[in-house]
């Protein structure tokens, strides 16, 4: 077997299956194939799994982890990462549902201008987690980890402290209708917020050259200097964009939640960087996908959507997202060795 | 051209046969490295590996260190067929080699480092006597001034080297592999080290040498063996093989001259002209050049003589304490790389693969890396995607890239590939002055040629050109004029007929008496 192996220069038939496998898997990484199990096994343990109505709703739960998770793949792609996603959900909820309560209570006439108002101070809070971040990393070169780390504390402290550790009641019924439990053809309304940033973030990723900087940031940080690109600005941008995200995932939750709360996003740095990482996004830089991102970010949804209609108990799903992403980054480390074996 | 036949020198009366390799041959999915072969290596000799890269010379090297295993051939070390499956197994049979990157832990101390995987114990404790008595007689043996008890972070390349080769006479050796090791040593370290191969020489211990440089083939081999596309090509005498032989064999075809014609029309306009500058960390100290278009300009000396760093500084990616630089004609001292670009200047360094290439990226984007901003590859803010493969393309065939894949990504290019990619950028868009900082570090003879008319031509097309370099015949066959720097400042500047190798070399050190 092992001869056999070696001798791979003149491929016989019988290998050449397994060198299809092994390049579609070099190709196109664990995701596919994780995904293509999920649905299988999920498919046979439960009969409601694979419906229009069920995968809806997945696609429904999915968006607020999607849209945080497109935040974080930009840290990652800078060779950083973003630990303080959660609590920037939760600083953007509690902000923004206490500016909505109090612009409505002022204009109680006027709910599309509270509504306005609290989801800019939501985002901008949450954003503003970012900056924060931003100047540590970019400007004093702190390590994402403790720069990110320390500013979760300080938003969960922040957060806690707003509302004494109580959800934050009283945001106009409008908000949760539209933005929370809200549809358009069948669509619901946060699914086309979530459309909308991939869009966005997708054109301005590709077909940008700021986007293309992400990238070259994390490539090769000491290049991209040295060929012109503002890298301090690029890194600044980066925790502030991925802080906006959360943010606005932040706000979408708030509405399906109709409270303002300190306690959510908690499994968000853990579930983002997940999503990522099955996603193919390396963790040291330069490489990753936004669609294969927002697919890893599904993929998650997917199985504990899942792993709920299988009825396993919640304790024992999050054992399973450990191990998903161990396994992840495993296959990762072996497909690098495959890319080595498989040079041309 | 092509025999297989075994190495044509006879030993010497004295000599004898330390390790034979036959039909050695190894094969990676798709690639055969090594294709059968014949190898031999004599006591008291330094056996030079010649070839380009990709040639099989590290392949051959590891299979003969152990840390790697042949598919098939065998391999004979001391009359005893041997099959080596880890580097341990190798050193019992008194084989070590140095690779370029250092197996050193910064940390650790040189004692440390000396028994790192081969702490002497007592009782199942660490026995730090023996281990400081040991280190001290093994670095007192070979003549080392080193203290076993400093951290080897502390170290000078050089001496780390020395820490390095120490290790491997841990054991008895006999057989001492060095891959490339005046890379990154200053001339004073080098002659150090060919200092210690004469004394190893002397002992009976064989040395395989690899390495890029004439002028080390010259002084220290003894026999050159070249290897080709993963073949044995040849083994001639190094005493009296030429430059030109030499390229031919490596190459399989007649290179003819390494280096292009030198420029001599000068045009009149100065490009740069920087006067007196001092950075901030004192690296550079008052220097002062200026570069004119079309012309090359050479900044020669020694690692840590500023002739690296003021280039960076003159770019913006060191800031500058005091002085002047001005670039067509206005003041830009404080202008950071981006701005510098924009203007048309551009500095390319020496280490492509920790400051020069994104290496998980692809060609394609690291050609455009620097003229993303230009109309020809962006409207706006929106790139031109199809405006950018076509100019990556047409940059890739300019300089011949191989493979011609500009989407795959960098690391997997070799070196002088790489080096390729990196240099392209200079035509990504239009620049009127460019430093090339070591332009051809660890890029094997052809490309090394294919780099030098591809400088030579940019200078021809008007582009003022700045070679800083550690390779001395750099300089001298391809600039028309050089800066000689020492403890950062310009010691001398040489034209013309002066410009010889004399008069450099004499100029790498302090004056004395001056």
């Amino acid at each position: 077997m092992m001869a056999e192996q070696k001798l791979s220069v003149v491929a016989k038939p019988a290998g050449k299956n397994r060198d299809i496998l092994k390049r579609l898997f070099v190709r196109l990484g664990i995701l596919p194939f994780l995904l293509l199990i999920a649905l299988v096994v999920f498919t046979l343990m439960s009969d409601n799994f694979l419906t229009v109505r069920n995968l809806t709703n997945v696609l429904r739960q999915s968006v607020y982890l999607t849209i945080v998770a497109m935040g974080q793949m930009l840290a990652l792609l800078t060779g950083g990462f973003d630990l303080s996603v959660g609590t920037t959900l939760a600083i953007s909820s509690v902000v923004g549902a206490m500016a909505m309560v109090a612009a409505s209570t002022m204009f109680p006439e006027a709910v599309g201008l509270a509504i306005a108002l609290g989801c800019l101070a939501g985002v901008l809070a949450g954003t503003m987690i970012g900056v924060f971040n931003g100047i540590g990393v970019a400007f004093f070169k702190v390590s994402p980890f403790m720069m990110s780390l320390g500013m979760s504390s300080v938003g969960f402290g922040v957060a806690l402290y707003l509302t004494g550790g109580v959800p934050v009641y009283g945001i106009p019924v409008a908000f949760g209708d539209i933005f929370g439990f809200g549809s358009y053809l069948g669509i619901p309304t946060p699914v086309f917020v979530m459309l909308l940033l991939i869009v966005l973030l997708y054109v301005f990723l590709y077909h940008t050259r700021y986007g293309r900087y992400f990238y070259a940031v994390g490539g090769n940080t000491k290049a991209a200097s040295l060929s012109g690109i503002n890298t301090t600005g690029v890194l600044f941008s980066t925790y502030v964009l991925c802080a906006f995200f959360a943010a606005v995932a932040g706000m979408l939750l708030t509405a399906r939640l109709d409270t303002g709360e300190a306690n959510i996003g908690a499994s968000m740095p853990l579930e983002t960087i997940a999503a990522c990482v099955i996603a193919g996004v390396s963790l040291r830089g330069g490489v990753g996908r936004l669609e294969n991102v927002v697919l890893g970010a599904l993929f998650i949804g997917l199985v504990q959507n899942g792993m709920n209609l299988a009825r396993i108990e919640s304790y024992l799903q999050t054992v399973v997202l450990g191990v998903l992403l161990i396994l992840a980054v495993v296959a990762d480390q072996i497909r690098l060795r495959y890319v080595a074996s498989l040079k041309d | 051209m092509n025999e297989m036949s075994a190495p044509i020198v006879s030993p010497e009366p004295g000599q004898k046969v330390l390790l034979q390799t036959q039909a050695m041959t190894k094969d990676y999915p798709g690639v055969r490295a090594l294709d059968s072969v014949d190898f031999e290596l004599l006591s008291g000799e330094v056996h030079i590996l010649f070839g380009e890269n990709g040639a099989g010379k590290s392949t051959l090297i590891s299979i003969l260190a152990g840390a790697n295993t042949p598919t098939s051939g065998t391999l004979t070390v001391s009359d005893e067929q041997v099959e080596f499956h880890s580097v341990h197994a190798a050193r019992d049979y008194g084989i070590s080699s140095v690779f370029q990157e250092f197996s050193l832990i910064p940390q650790l101390s040189v004692e440390e480092n000396l028994f790192l995987g081969a702490e002497p114990v007592k009782r199942g404790l660490l026995d730090r006597r023996t281990m400081r008595r040991e280190a001290r007689r093994i670095l007192k043996e070979l003549d080392f001034h080193l203290n076993p008890s400093s951290r080897v972070d502390h170290l000078t390349r050089a001496e780390q080297q020395m820490v390095e080769i120490a290790k491997a006479f841990r054991s008895d050796l006999s057989v001492l592999i060095l891959d490339e090791p005046t890379a990154s040593l200053t001339n004073h370290e080098t002659d150090q080290l060919f200092a210690l191969i004469e004394q190893l020489k002397k002992r009976g211990i064989g040395i395989i040498y690899i390495t890029h440089r004439m002028a080390e083939i010259r002084r220290i081999g003894d026999r050159i063996t070249v290897l080709r596309d993963g073949r044995y090509i040849d083994t001639v005498d190094a005493q009296s093989a030429s430059e030109d032989e030499l390229v031919q064999l490596m190459t399989g075809r007649n290179v003819g001259a390494i280096f292009p014609d030198k420029v001599t029309s000068v045009g009149s306009e100065v490009v740069l002209n920087a006067q007196d500058i001092t950075t901030t960390d004192d690296q550079v100290v008052n220097a002062s050049i200026s570069v004119k278009a079309g012309e090359i300009v050479g900044l020669a000396g020694l690692v840590g003589s500023g002739k690296s760093e003021i280039a960076q500084a003159l770019f913006g990616a060191k800031p500058i304490k005091s002085g002047s630089v001005t670039f067509l004609g206005s003041d830009v001292t404080h202008k950071t790389p981006g701005q510098h670009i924009e203007n048309g200047f551009l500095y390319l360094p020496a280490d492509r693969r920790t400051d020069g290439l994104m290496m998980v990226r692809s060609v394609r984007e690291n050609m455009s890396l620097a003229a993303l901003n230009t109309p020809a590859f962006s409207k706006g803010i929106f790139l031109k995607r199809s405006g950018e493969r076509k100019a990556a393309d047409r940059l890739a065939s300019r300089l011949n890239l191989s493979p011609r894949r500009i989407e795959r990504t960098v690391d997997h290019f070799s070196g002088g590939n790489q080096q390729k990619a990196m240099l392209a950028r200079s035509l990504s868009r239009e620049f009127r002055l460019i430093a090339f900082d070591e332009p051809t570090v660890g890029v094997d003879v052809g490309t090394r040629a294919a780099i030098y008319e591809f400088i030579a031509e940019l200078a021809a097309s008007g582009v003022a050109i700045v070679i800083i370099s550690s390779d001395l015949p750099e300089i001298l066959n391809l600039t028309r004029r050089a800066y000689v720097f020492f403890g950062g400042s310009v010691q001398a500047e040489l034209d013309g007929d002066m410009l010889t190798e004399e008069n450099v070399l004499a100029n790498f050190f302090e004056k004395e008496a001056s």
